[in-house]
């Protein structure tokens, strides 16, 4: 009998704790998803974004003529002519009007304006020769970082015969090594292989060769490429004179300062974030001045003093309901109130400002209602107790002993809030501007929309900045929860 | 066998009140949660410098009275009081009458200790600073000093006054609170079950300090424990569904209850 029982209870124990298990193992299961989506996510837009954060500059013998640059007004000095001067200096060779112009594509809009500033710092370096990076283009500068295509180097090995024949060149003798499309480049110049046939090789050229000579191991190489000439945003002519400053050691790599010190540009290698930050600075300023003081107002009246009847009842379903209200009506709210009713100016962090807090304040009353909720009501009692008015009972324990909670929550609407796009797209502040903000009522644009710009730019160089821009966010938004965790913890009471 | 709660206990008056001044007089008090009639038609002469024990089975009302000598009731949505309490002669629930100077009058240690999540001084202090008690930075430090005196804790914790008052073990935290409610100079000081949640023997020193101070204030305390009641006070109530059964000398009810209903609960056949 003992028995029976004891085997019908083991079943029933056994069921019991595989169920644990199963339920346990499902837990696991749903983290793991969920940190590997996570880590997927972070490392994609992390491997996207690194190339962004550097910047590849030509280094240059650059002559400051005085001609060009008066040294009563440095600021004004054709600065771009000396470098284009100079950077055309380097391929004498180059004298065809086309040639010239792709030459000098490979420069930078402001290739010049770091060294107009250098200038301008120190104007004795005028009339001489000075040693200058200049800001290489974005279609050069994504080449240099092989994301137009993989270029492989491979020295010529073997004894080739070059011969020319009207335009085309004819190599001869072991062509082994050589394949359609790439490119030779030997005796000062650079032949693309159109074809290869029995025992020759027809190319054409991409760079006239100097002399005719004999190709012997180790004079020339070969330029392999993942993508044809048709197929890449940089032709092989430019191919070439990159690789040729590359092999002079004339190309430097450097950590690019100005994504973050530069403001919006049409031209990637120049566009950078200081704008947006600043913009997004001073629209959180306006929020968090607004809705921290009313959002813990409105949460101490309705917790602490409001009485309970049906109007608060009314104020409170509204208020979580308004936290569910998707963020664009916010938007439209402040289009119809802030800049058609009340005139305010459109694009500005004022009236972006205004729409965040607006949006953030439901989120910062609930957080702080709650956090005062949870302060033990033994607390308030005992204030009472002592003969502490209401008021001094709030005031004095129950609100102190929420401050982390309070904390929590207004750092997480702040975090909302420096993420939320579509209500600023409804008061203008998607505009392309370059300035960067100085005022709470100049025109600007947020971290967030900056990124929803550059997603939609046709710029190959502009996927990169976008993947960097989030990175920027995502960090922002990181340290702003470390220091909400990091008060959560230091101002942590126990009761 | 239902004692008629209309009939005022003032007829068998306990022969303490007859020695002493009466600090509370109580007449058909009703307390209303909502729609539950919590104390039905009480009337009670609480005597001044001497100690009333309430006791009664859970939810007999003996906690929900003494939270309307101070008004502590007033927090709770829904409860209302109807009747006359005074205190002195005065009506606490007269329409002028401040509830915070109440308080302040009326001291009031809990079921649970609370400490502040200060520091030890700034627990004590807390009450003269709010009340304006204090003239000067040393005369604050006298205070909190004879407070936690009085409560019989200064020894333990003179060393540190700065530390937090939630640090301290239960007992010690229960005579902080002593000592935080008499630093507010208070004529009546309430106690609702203070030693419900410590140990026999942090419950055996707040018996002592009770008895120690019961010489300068009107002590109320609200006890399960008929042991507690009997040794601590001098005169004892005994509730019973909201009820005042029987209000005596504590050693006749002990001895000789009058009803049958407070001899069945102090010889334990309910409760």
């Amino acid at each position: 009998m003992t028995d029976t029982f004891d085997k019908g209870n083991a079943a029933f124990i056994a069921k019991r704790y595989s169920s644990e298990r199963r339920f346990r193992a499902y837990g696991a299961a749903a983290l793991a998803i969920s940190v590997l989506f996570l880590v997927y996510l972070i490392a994609d837009i992390g491997i996207r974004a690194w190339p962004s954060f550097f910047e590849h500059r030509a280094v240059l013998e650059v002559n400051l003529d005085a001609s060009k640059i008066p040294a009563g007004n440095v600021q004004t000095g054709d600065f771009e002519g000396v470098v284009r001067t100079a950077f055309r200096g380097g391929f004498p060779g180059i004298t065809a009007r086309s040639d010239l112009k792709s030459l000098t594509s490979l420069l930078s809009a402001g290739a010049a304006d770091d060294l107009r500033q250098q200038t301008v710092a120190n104007p004795a370096s005028i009339g001489t020769t000075v040693k200058a990076g200049v800001l290489l283009a974005d279609d050069a500068d994504l080449y240099l970082k092989g994301m137009l295509t993989d270029t492989v180097k491979t020295p010529g090995k073997t004894n080739l015969q070059l011969a020319q024949s009207g335009d085309e060149f004819i190599l001869t003798g072991d062509l082994s090594q050589l394949a359609a499309g790439q490119i030779v480049r030997a005796n000062g110049g650079a032949l693309r292989i159109a074809s290869i046939e029995a025992g020759l090789a027809r190319a054409e050229a991409v760079m006239p060769p100097v002399t005719l000579n004999t190709l012997a191991p180790g004079t020339w190489d070969i330029l392999s490429f993942s993508h044809a000439e048709a197929d890449r945003r940089i032709d092989d002519r430019q191919v070439v004179w990159l690789e040729s400053l590359r092999d002079k050691g004339a190309i430097e790599k450097h950590f690019a300062w100005r994504f973050f010190t530069n403001g919006d540009s049409r031209e990637p290698e120049l566009a950078g974030l200081r704008g947006a930050i600043a913009g997004s600075l001073l629209t959180l300023i306006v929020t968090l001045s607004l809705s921290v003081p009313l959002g813990i107002a409105a949460a101490v009246y309705l917790e602490e003093f409001a009485p309970k009847n049906k109007w608060t009842e009314i104020i409170e379903v509204n208020i979580n309901n308004l936290a569910a209200v998707p963020s664009i009506i916010f938007g439209l709210l402040g289009l119809a109130v802030f800049i058609n009713f009340m005139g305010l100016p459109r694009s500005a962090p004022l009236v972006g400002g205004l729409v965040l807090a607006l949006l953030v304040l439901p989120t910062i009353i609930i957080a702080s209602r709650a956090a005062m909720k949870a302060v033990p009501p033994s607390i308030k009692e005992a204030a009472l107790g002592v003969g502490a008015s209401h008021q001094q009972a709030v005031f004095h324990h129950v609100l102190p002993l929420a401050v982390p909670g309070i904390l929590t929550g207004t750092i997480l609407g702040v975090a909302r809030a420096l993420g939320e796009t579509a209500p600023l797209l409804m008061i203008g502040m998607v505009a392309f501007i370059v300035d960067v903000p100085k005022g709470f009522t100049e025109a600007a644009t947020v971290l967030p929309v900056q990124i929803f710009l550059w997603s939609d730019l046709p710029e190959v160089a502009f996927q990169s900045r976008t993947a960097a821009a989030i990175i920027v966010l995502l960090g922002i938004l990181f340290c702003l929860n470390a220091v909400a965790i990091y008060m959560r913890k230091r101002f942590e009471r126990r009761w | 066998m239902d004692a008629s709660p209309q009939k005022s206990t003032l007829s068998n008056s306990p022969r303490i009140l007859a020695a002493r001044d009466t600090k509370i007089v109580a007449s058909d008090v009703n307390v209303y949660y909502g729609e539950k009639h919590a104390i039905k038609h009480l009337s009670i002469d609480i005597p001044d410098r001497a100690v009333s024990a309430f006791i009664g089975p859970s939810g007999c009302g003996k906690s929900t009275f003494l939270r309307s000598i101070n008004r502590m009731n007033d927090t709770i949505d829904g409860c209302r009081v109807t009747g006359d309490i005074l205190v002195d002669g005065k009506n606490i629930y007269d329409r002028d009458l401040d509830v915070v100077q109440l308080r302040a009058r009326v001291g009031m240690v809990f079921q649970k200790p609370n400490p502040f999540p200060k520091s030890i001084f700034e627990n004590v202090a807390y009450g003269p600073r709010i009340h304006g008690i204090a003239k000067s930075k040393t005369d604050l430090e006298e205070i909190v000093v004879g407070s936690l005196k009085k409560a019989s804790l200064f020894e333990e914790v003179k060393d540190r006054l700065d530390h937090p008052g939630t640090g301290l073990s239960g007992g010690q935290q229960q005579r902080l609170c002593i000592a935080r409610a008499i630093a507010v100079n208070p004529e009546i000081i309430l106690m609702d079950e203070p030693c419900s949640a410590l140990d026999p023997i942090a419950s055996a020193r707040i018996e002592e300090l009770i008895d120690e101070i019961r010489q300068n204030y009107c002590i109320i305390i609200v006890t399960h424990s008929m042991q507690q009641a009997a040794r601590v006070s001098q005169l004892t109530a005994f509730f019973h569904l909201g009820d005042l059964v029987e209000f005596g000398d504590t050693d006749d009810m002990f001895t000789t209850p009058q009803d049958k209903r407070t001899q069945d609960y102090i010889t334990g056949r309910f409760g």
